[in-house]
């Protein structure tokens, strides 16, 4: 099967629960007292979408969204971009159009943009119904979800819909893509059988 | 903002943001901060092209055919990366390696009475180079292979040459090379910017020759590379490390002033709230009275829509322009990219020239390159100062770095930090100092 790796970066306001997700997603865990992004930078998880495995190279936030000063490296050459709101606030819900709209003008041009509605799991203090952001989704051609990284919900079925939405492999061919760097062969290979 | 910090660096020029990650890797707690609303500094990558219009002050907006603005990705200081060097053992230190992709530079070219012919750097390129007659061929074809055998411990392999002793005069001598293959090699493969190595010791002329050959040997075409979406990426590659670990950073912040106690560092001012500190790095602009001008630089950023012309239709290149054939001191340099490298519209080439300038009509001496790149649909020409600091930082605390000079490549940039780490940590710099101190990547292959 041909493997395709994807980058997927991750917006959204501080807490409402971006690296809860995605450790839900590669490790399939959930950590309660886990701390405000700083660390874990970079994760990886394969899932077969038809007759293609997809690779997601997920980068989360390094905290520079805080005080607006996310790179613009974050969002290049991302195949994918996962906003989350937290349905039990309802200005991180507002703060959401903001990031739609930064995706827009400075993320690639045919990136797909999926929304998670998290913590779908304390739907007794909810502050924002489900109705309202599934036809915001639609307006702007998301995906939509929402979810729970404590209670697993809807996780694995966020990534599931990205992979449906990500054009088949010829059709967004780019010519000549560069390389990653690598230590010299002889540097890493020296090792006895 | 209003708390304490170990490092408060200004400025996110790649300098800047490679030390902020270097200390943050370390457990400082750092602090860094921008006026710009950009990554970079002087070595940002202007994006949309809109923006660098309005930067060089060109009346309008860039016409229909330069296609969509946000395509481009223009560096304002043109360099390369030597696939053997300082920055890429940086880059691999660090892992950030992990946020770029590269590209070979296509071809080294060298000008010689006003044509373009590629450098050989292989006995088999010199075999079949039209720059050097059949006879010299042969010479230099011997010299190359007697340079990839010398070893200053091994007697055999030197020829009765003291390595510490022997100039390359007489090295050169020694293996009868012309005037024309001499300059390219000292010039396009050692690069020296200046003829005053040939009464040195051969040594450190032969390792730059060898080190240039290996460089060569690890991708092959030639021993330079370059990050897609241009040289912006790498300070934005070294500050999310740096935010990995715990560094804060914001960008638009005007400084309104540095405080100081008793003629030493001890906080920053903006928007009227004081961040405080013990040390504090930054570039030049941000600390005008602790600078001294230390020369000038000419660069003009040229947007074509043709290849070099002689370039095999390369979509990146170098060309070493030195400086005897244009009646110089010091060499002129061509850096070539183009939307191969997600830096301009489909299409485009960008050309970068630069050089220390030797005269007070700076453009005129670089008349007789700019004619090669003809022709030229833009140009984008400035002029600016070089600074060093007056105050090495002993008393102060303050560590500011030098400005980007013109050599094409980060070489002198990494002395640079190296020096900068050395003067605020008291040691010396050690790469090693620079690995990720946790595993923070999860998943499949950690
Ligand atoms: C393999 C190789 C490739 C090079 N490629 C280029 C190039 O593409 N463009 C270019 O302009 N120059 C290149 N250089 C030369 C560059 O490093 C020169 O030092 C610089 O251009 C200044 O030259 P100089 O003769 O004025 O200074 P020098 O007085 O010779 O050197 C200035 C300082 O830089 C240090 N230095 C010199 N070379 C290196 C090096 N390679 N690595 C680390 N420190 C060094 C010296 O020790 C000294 O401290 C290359 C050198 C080598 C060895
Ligand atoms: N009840 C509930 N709590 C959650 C859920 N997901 C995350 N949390 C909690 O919300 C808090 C913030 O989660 P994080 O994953 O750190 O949020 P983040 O968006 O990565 O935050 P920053 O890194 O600060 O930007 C943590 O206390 C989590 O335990 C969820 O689905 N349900
Ligand atoms: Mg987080």
């Amino acid at each position: 099967m041909a493997l395709r790796e994807l980058k997927v970066c991750l917006l959204g306001d501080t807490g409402v629960g971006k690296s809860s997700i995605v450790w839900r997603f590669v490790e399939d865990s959930f950590d309660p007292n886990i701390n405000p992004t700083i660390g874990a930078s970079f994760m990886t998880k394969t899932v077969p979408h038809q007759n293609e495995l997809h690779k997601f190279l997920i980068w989360d936030t390094a905290g520079q969204e805080r005080f607006r000063a996310l790179a613009p490296m974050y969002y290049r050459g991302s195949t994918a971009a996962i906003i989350v709101y937290d349905i039990t606030k309802e200005e991180t819900f507002l703060t959401l159009k903001n990031w739609v709209k930064e995706l827009r003008q400075h993320g690639p041009p045919n990136i797909v943009v999926a929304i998670a509605g998290n913590k779908c799991d304390l739907n007794d203090v909810r502050e924002v119904l489900e109705k309202d952001a599934k036809d915001y989704a639609d307006s702007i051609n998301a995906v939509f979800v929402e979810t729970s990284a404590k209670n697993a919900i809807n996780i694995n079925e966020l990534f599931i819909e990205i992979s449906k939405r990500i054009p088949s492999a010829n059709a967004g061919a780019t010519s000549g893509k560069g390389f990653k760097l690598r230590r010299q062969s002889s540097e890493v290979e020296r090792r006895c059988c | 903002m209003n708390e304490e910090y170990d490092v408060i660096v200004l400025g996110t020029g790649l300098t800047e943001c490679i030390l902020s990650g270097i200390m943050s890797v370390n457990g400082k707690k750092v602090l860094h901060m921008d006026r710009n609303s950009y990554y970079g500094g002087e070595s940002a990558s202007i994006t949309p092209l809109e923006d660098l219009y309005k930067r060089f002050n060109i009346p309008g907006s860039p016409p229909e055919c330069m296609g969509r603005g946000r395509d481009w990705n223009v560096d304002l200081i043109p360099k390369f990366l030597m696939a053997n060097g300082q920055l890429v053992k940086m880059l691999l230190f660090t892992e950030v390696t992990r946020y770029l992709d590269f590209k070979v530079i296509e071809g080294s070219f060298v000008y010689k009475g006003g044509k373009i012919y590629k450098v050989p750097s292989t006995e088999a390129e010199a075999l079949t180079s039209s720059l050097m007659g059949m006879f010299e061929k042969r010479r230099f074809k011997k010299f190359l292979s007697y340079v990839a055998n010398f070893d200053e411990n091994d007697s055999k392999t030197l020829e009765c040459v003291d390595p510490k002793k022997t100039t390359m005069r007489d090295v050169y001598k020694k293996f009868d090379l012309g005037q024309d293959v001499i300059d390219f090699t000292g010039h396009a493969l050692a690069l020296y910017r200046t003829d005053e190595y040939l009464d040195q010791p051969c040594l450190e002329t032969i390792n730059r020759i060898k080190l240039y050959s290996e460089s060569l040997a690890r991708y092959g075409k030639s021993p330079y590379l370059y990050p897609l979406y241009g040289l912006g990426e790498l300070p934005q590659g070294f500050a999310r490390l740096s935010a990995i670990y715990g560094g804060t950073y914001m960008l638009n912040k005007p400084i309104e002033e540095l405080v100081m106690e008793n003629g030493k560092i001890v906080g920053v001012k903006s928007e009227g709230e004081v961040a405080r500190c013990k040390q504090l790095i930054c570039d030049p602009s941000y600390v005008s009275d602790r600078v001294t001008k230390v020369g000038q630089v000419i660069r003009v950023i040229c947007i074509l829509s043709h290849p070099i012309k002689n370039t095999n239709d390369a979509n990146s290149c170098q060309i070493i322009i030195p400086q005897n054939q244009v009646n110089r001191k010091s060499d002129i340099y061509v850096c070539m990219i183009s939307y191969a490298h997600n830096v301009a519209a489909q299409g485009k080439y960008i050309a970068i020239v630069s050089t220390t300038v030797e005269t007070n009509d700076p453009e005129r001496e670089i008349k007789p390159v700019l004619e090669l790149l003809e022709p030229i649909e833009q140009k984008f020409v400035s002029i600016s100062d070089m600074y060093a600091p007056t105050d090495v930082g002993t008393d102060s605390q303050i560590f500011i770095s030098r400005t980007y000079d013109p050599t094409t490549h980060f070489e002198t940039t990494c002395n640079d930090i190296k020096d900068i780490y050395k003067r605020m940590m008291g040691s010396e710099f050690d790469f090693e100092e620079m690995k990720r101190k946790k595993s923070d990547i999860f998943g499949e292959d950690q």
